[in-house]
């Protein structure tokens, strides 16, 4: 259990702290605190970097710069779906880019960003490792393999329908 | 032990997980129970076979029949035909569809005949999660061999009499590293090793990983042992969740056996393995940059020396290697130095796995003897190209390599061969590109990658290769001018030789040798405002052939933007200001009356 002092009023904030507790100790302990406290909170806002630096006693500057540094880690939430397209050399060659295009069109948001519903998310990755199916897109968990650019919109209006 | 008539192998890697590979073993499970065969029929989860392109793949022993491309509907079928009444399923076998001969068994398909698997010998084989099976694969015993019988010298001389080199890129000798460190003085010393696995069209040290952990786990113990460290580290990157999970379950059944650990086989060595996950930055491929990353910083390069042997991570000793290079280990000390060099060529000795991928028809992983032409893994073992198209070149080692054009296809591949031609072996990431494939733009994609992953530490590389990237840009939208081309050569030499780590000497690569065999695709886009291969946008219009057009109108309704108009049975034409270069109408069309160019 910590002992944090603080009022640990809600569960990710608990979370959090067990986490920072668990790796006190370890050398080289920001960057694996920093993966599992993007799971829980899904990105890392400044107020829980503050956190992280406190309970690791480093600068906050240092997390920052650290956070900033690695694509994995994410200043912004995510959607509820979050799309990854794969950019790998293989599935550039076999036409992501055209997926890409068409999912920016489709979801009207560039690379990066979310829908103002908070629905999807979009980024590019590097390969994923389903080069055989290339080009790739990833979907949460789901991947979905030889894609062509029309196939998008039927992909996208499936997650749609879900959540209505 | 249970003597089982048949074995259902399935491949449980990321390819084939992504089609569904996990509902057909459960699948087979349930159907293997309807038919009570539970007590004859073993099913087991393995890592990749390496033909990716035809997964998901499903094998059965003894007789090595090998399915393709199963959903997990077919798997009542197999269960009925194959396992109960003993006849082979005709339409999921592989090459069913082709109309060469029907290829029954792994032994006679060419994919696999020419192949010469050492570091993938158990991926497609054993179940990853079974340390039993690992074992019966002579699994641990060379880390027991090792143990009992060798110094820690002895164990660094066979891997320096071996010959082999490193597989992360840059073929350093390894047992000539091992010997740095070994020689250097420190109660502390790290074995680490480097799964970050940074060529984007790479994924073989994946697949070892996900197909075979424990080869990796035994190596990094010997490693240990040869240079008298008591502490391991894998740096793997976090986009590989199925890895991960493998190595952990690995890890934990090795402590159970007391394979690693404390007092390892009761020899009173110890040593522990820990997981350092990555997280998204391409430099942290880099030796150095792994290192001050696991030391939780942002993961920028150090200038060497020191070299990691003698000051590496927390200061200390260390040794690093590629995954590919530990899984050779295990065999090298087994088989011992002496076969391991009557494999390869000269220079280069054991094998080497390529993830081959791009236009090609078995895109998969194929691990080759050095000195294999590329012609042989091109049309041989990987199909050749699909729909009659041309080769053009092949692109190897990634970001930091370059393209090998058809004249060079007879070259037999090893380090030296590609460095000559001016592309390098790197990881091993096997590109095939065709006619279809613009160079310019792929070079521009390689520059794309380097500009976004540069640490931006040292200026030639975080503004040099921007000022590249910028001048590729100008030239693929169409605005390219005379003395465009040498800027770029010119800038390309310069940050070579000035920037601080690999990535930036290397970032110019694969335009130097664009430019060295494919000059003429970047002269038709700087003077004649052509993209020879139809790929640059830019400098792409479709254009409607009067005589060819019978005016259907199809091409019109399907355009997105209206771009197209005519009135019926009249020839069309398209409005270029419209046009969005989807290349919708070309394909629509039934009378080939649309043009490209
Ligand atoms: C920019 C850059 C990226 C690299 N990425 C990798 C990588 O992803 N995997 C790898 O094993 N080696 C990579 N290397 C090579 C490593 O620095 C190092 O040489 C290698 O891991 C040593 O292992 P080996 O001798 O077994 O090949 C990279 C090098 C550079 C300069
Ligand atoms: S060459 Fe590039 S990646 Fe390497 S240190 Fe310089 S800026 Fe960083
Ligand atoms: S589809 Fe072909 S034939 Fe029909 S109107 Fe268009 S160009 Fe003419
Ligand atoms: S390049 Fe896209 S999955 Fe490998």
């Amino acid at each position: 259990m910590s002992k944090c002092g603080c009022t640990c009023s809600d569960a990710k904030e608990k979370q959090l702290q067990e986490i920072i507790e668990k790796y006190k100790n370890t050398e080289g302990a920001l960057i694996p605190v920093l993966h599992e406290a993007q799971e829980v909170y899904g990105y890392l806002p400044l107020s829980v970097q503050s956190k992280i630096a406190e309970g690791l006693n480093v600068p906050l500057a240092e997390v920052y710069g650290v956070v900033t540094f690695y694509t994995q880690f994410s200043l912004y939430p995510k959607g509820a779906y979050k799309i990854q397209v794969c950019l790998g050399t293989a599935c550039y060659v076999k036409g992501a880019a055209l997926v890409l295009n068409e999912l920016q069109k489709e979801l009207g948001i560039e690379v990066g960003k979310c829908t103002e519903d908070g629905k999807f998310s979009l980024d590019a990755c590097r390969c994923i490792g389903a080069c055989g199916l290339a080009p790739v897109i990833m979907i949460n968990d789901d991947v979905y393999g030889r894609l062509k650019p029309e196939d998008v919109k039927g992909i996208i209006q499936k997650y749609k329908d879900m959540t209505e | 032990m249970h003597f089982y008539r048949a074995h259902v192998l399935c491949c449980a890697g990321t390819g084939c997980t992504s089609s569904k590979s996990l509902d057909i073993i459960s699948n087979f499970e349930k159907y293997i129970k309807e038919n009570q065969l539970e007590n004859e029929v073993k099913v087991i989860k393995t890592g990749c076979f390496g033909l990716c392109a035809e997964g998901p793949i499903v094998v059965v022993y003894p007789e090595g029949t090998m399915y393709v491309r199963v959903s997990p509907a077919d798997v009542k079928e197999i269960v009925e035909e194959h396992l109960v009444k003993g006849r082979a399923v005709q339409r999921l076998l592989a090459g069913h569809d082709k109309t060469a001969e029907v290829s029954q068994s792994l032994d006679n398909i060419e994919f696999f005949t020419r192949q010469k698997r050492i570091a993938l010998r158990n991926c497609g084989v054993i179940n990853p999660e079974c340390i039993d099976e690992y074992i019966a694969r002579d699994g641990y015993s060379a880390l027991a061999k090792v143990l009992t019988q060798m110094t820690p010298q002895q164990v660094i001389d066979e891997v320096t009499a071996s010959n082999l080199r490193g597989r992360g890129g840059a073929g350093f000798p390894t047992g000539r590293k091992w010997q740095f460190a070994a020689n250097s003085k420190g109660d502390i010393k790290y074995v680490c090793c480097n799964a970050d696995e940074g060529d984007p069209g790479a994924f073989m040290d994946r697949s070892i990983l996900e197909g075979d952990p424990h080869s990796v786990i035994e190596a990094m113990t010997i490693a240990g042992y040869a240079i008298g460290a008591n502490h391991g580290l894998i740096y793997i990157r976090a986009e590989y969740p199925i890895a991960v999970q493998r190595l952990k379950i690995a890890i934990q059944q090795a402590n159970e056996y007391g394979l690693l650990g404390e007092n390892i086989l009761g020899t009173g060595f110890s040593f522990d393995l820990q997981i350092r996950l990555g997280a998204g930055a391409f430099v942290c491929g880099e030796e150095t940059a792994l290192m001050t990353s696991i030391e939780g910083k942002r993961g920028e390069p150090r200038v060497r020396p020191p070299f990691p042997a003698v000051k590496g991570l927390f200061g200390k000793p260390t040794v690093l290697n590629n995954v590919e290079t530990y899984a050779n280990i295990p065999v090298i000390i087994l088989k011992g130095a002496e076969w391991f060099n009557t494999i390869g060529t000269e220079r280069s000795k054991g094998t080497k796995v390529f993830a081959v991928g791009g236009n090609i028809v078995n895109t998969g992983l194929v691990e080759i003897a050095m000195g294999t032409t590329l012609r042989e893994i091109v049309y041989d073992i990987g199909g050749g190209i699909p729909n009659g198209k041309k080769f053009k070149a092949a692109q190897t080692g990634g970001p930091s390599g370059g393209c090998i054009p058809a004249e060079h296809l007879d070259t037999p591949i090893e380090y030296d061969t590609l460095t000559k031609l001016g592309s390098m072996m790197g990881s091993g990431g096997l590109i095939v590109l065709d006619e279809d494939n613009c160079m310019v733009d792929i070079a521009k994609f390689f520059l794309e990658f380097t500009v976004d992953e540069s640490c931006g530490k040292c200026p030639p590389c975080r503004i040099g290769t921007k000022r590249m990237l910028e001048l590729l840009e100008k030239i693929t939208s169409g605005d390219g001018e005379d003395g465009d081309i040498e800027k770029l050569e010119e800038l390309a030499k310069s940050i070579s030789k000035s920037a601080l780590c690999g990535l930036g000497q290397t970032a110019p690569n694969p335009v130097l040798s664009t430019l060295r065999y494919f000059r003429h695709e970047y002269e038709a886009h700087v003077y004649d405002k052509k993209c020879p291969a139809g790929v640059c946008k830019a400098m792409l219009h479709y254009h409607i052939i009067a005589d060819k057009c019978i005016g259907c109108g199809l091409c019109a309704r399907k355009c997105p933007t209206s771009a197209i108009s005519g009135d019926k049975k009249q020839p069309h034409v398209i409005d270029q200001s419209k046009c969005i270069k989807c290349g919708v109408c070309m394909e629509s069309c039934k009378f080939a009356a649309i043009y490209r160019g």
